[in-house]
């Protein structure tokens, strides 16, 4: 028996993630605004998902969701089948660079979700995840004495270091400039590839969308509701001058409702 | 060296010392001026410290205010900072004992000073404790704030690492409200220092703050007034200095503006 399920090629495609119909509202002052509605979605093992939305229609709320950092007013987020009731070491959340911890050094933060482990196990990762962020020569500087990109690089080094099967990231890249952001884009697949996790990657950039996702859910204004599913099948590197790539943007932009001239 | 870097090095070194000398220089002039019998002239300061220096007073009672201060400072930081924490941890303790604090904050120790002899005499541990209640309510409530001013990006991530409430406490509050801990732990060493001269003046016979009244009780020898005053405002200015170093370690200078 335990032969035959082991032969299954489920684990290959099976479900990591399922929203059932959550919905989230907020009360502030006696007014009560909704911000998620009916949200149902299927993430599966090892894909690399986009949130897409215009900014404030709550898909930072739905990532803190399933992150577990909020609990839905309605409906549930279900995590290898199990429902989420809080945060998890192995989902680590990455905010913007905000979530680098200032009175640690590089090797501290990187070196800070591995307090368990013995000291020769923690040096021997924290180097490894230096060396994958190009972070080598700074290991004992400062946060305050980095660039926004490094923080950013030694916020996903640190979520990367307590070995996560999935990633959520708001926004990760939203404070840094453009060429910043290619490079880091870049640097993000190129781990994903090595590394498969399940990433869920909250954006309301539509470029952005359309180069890192498997697949795009793009959400309307709010109160949010998933309004389409985009499946981007091209594969990596994406050349961003491409008929293919250009009519996946464009299409996400019609559906937002966006014209092409500014 | 380049023109600015002469200039800076004037405004920071040269010129404070040239308004020292002036400051001296008017002094004097003053005193010599109004050809007054009790104030005392720079000089005549000067050979006061000489004396307490010949007395061997000077160094004892610099020992004996610091020790206090020492240890009504110290132990306002041991319990007030953990007290702090936790207040700024469970803010429902916080709202509950909040109002008591805040009637007891703006009380002057000074005002303690009958309460303080009754409960221990005459002698160190009334003193020590008027300084302990003078820097105990500002490292509490700086403390609570430094807490409740963490980020919550902060304790969410060390939530999300796997984190007991011990350990986030420890290695996520307590680092994130180190600085305006420090900010705290600065303006009560200022208070302590203030209050030290009230307390002696009352509850012991030694220290700066009893050279003070004891000189002018005891023959109205306003040199050695106006010596012990310097001496305050020197040594109070000198552990400044000293605290203000703590701001820029490494794994606080964060917090604070100077930090480039």
């Amino acid at each position: 028996m335990s032969l035959m399920e082991a032969s299954l090629p489920s684990t290959a495609l099976a479900t990591k993630l399922r929203a059932e119909n959550v919905s989230m509202t907020f009360e502030r002052d006696g007014n009560i605004t909704a911000v998620l509605e009916n949200i149902n979605l299927e993430v599966v093992r090892g894909e690399f998902i986009c949130l897409l939305g215009p900014s404030g229609c709550g898909k930072s709320t739905l990532l803190s969701i399933m992150a577990g950092f909020l609990s839905p007013t309605g409906g549930q987020v279900q995590i290898d089948g199990e429902t989420v009731r809080g945060p998890d070491p192995r989902r680590i959340f990455v905010f913007q660079e905000r979530g680098v911890f200032p009175w640690l050094t590089v090797e501290g933060n990187i070196g800070f979700g591995l307090f368990k482990m013995p000291r020769s196990e923690r040096d021997r990762l924290i180097a490894h995840y230096i060396r994958m962020v190009g972070l080598q020569g700074f290991e004992k500087a400062y946060p305050l004495e980095l660039s926004g990109g490094m923080k950013q690089r030694l916020e996903v080094a640190r979520a990367l270091a307590v070995n996560p099967d999935m990633l959520f990231l708001d926004e990760p890249f939203g404070a840094l400039d453009s060429i910043t952001r290619l490079t880091l884009r870049r640097e993000l697949l190129r781990i994903w590839e090595a590394e498969r996790k399940t990433i869920i990657f909250v954006t309301h950039d539509i470029d952005e969308a359309v180069q890192l996702a498997d697949r795009v859910v793009v959400l309307t204004a709010r109160p949010a509701r998933v309004q389409s599913v985009v499946s981007i099948d091209i594969p990596h590197p994406r050349d961003i001058s491409s008929r293919s790539y250009l009519d996946f943007r464009d299409g996400i932009f019609k559906q937002i409702g966006l014209a092409h001239q500014v | 060296m380049t023109s600015l870097a002469r200039s800076a090095r004037w405004d920071r070194f040269y010129l404070p010392a040239l308004a020292g000398v002036l400051f001296l220089l008017a002094w004097h002039l003053l005193v010599a001026w109004t050809a007054t019998k009790v104030f005392p002239s720079p000089l005549e300061v000067e050979r006061a410290i000489a004396e307490l220096i010949r007395k061997s007073l000077l160094w004892s009672y610099i020992g004996d205010s610091l020790r206090r201060v020492a240890v009504g400072f110290g132990a306002a930081a041991i319990l007030g900072i953990p007290i702090g924490l936790m207040l700024g941890w469970y803010p429902t303790a916080n709202q509950v004992v909040n109002p008591v604090f805040q009637l007891l904050r703006p009380i002057s120790p000074i005002a303690w000073i009958p309460i303080a002899i009754l409960l221990f005499g005459v002698g160190d541990p009334s003193a020590n404790f008027l300084i302990f209640l003078g820097a105990f309510f500002p490292i509490v409530v700086t403390s609570v704030n430094g807490v409740s001013n963490v980020p919550s990006v902060f304790r969410q991530a060390g939530r999300n690492f796997g984190l007991s409430p011990l350990l986030l406490l420890a290695k996520v509050i307590f680092p994130a409200a180190l600085p305006q801990m420090i900010v705290g732990l600065r303006i009560a060493l200022g208070i302590a220092w203030l209050v030290m001269v009230a307390a002696e003046m009352v509850a012991v016979n030694s220290g700066l703050g009893y050279l003070v009244i004891d000189s002018r009780n005891a023959g109205k020898r306003y040199d050695l007034v106006v010596a012990a005053i310097l001496l305050i405002g020197l040594i109070g200015l000198a552990l400044d200095v000293c605290f203000r170093k703590l701001e820029t370690i490494r794994s606080v200078r964060w917090g604070f503006r100077h930090s480039a």
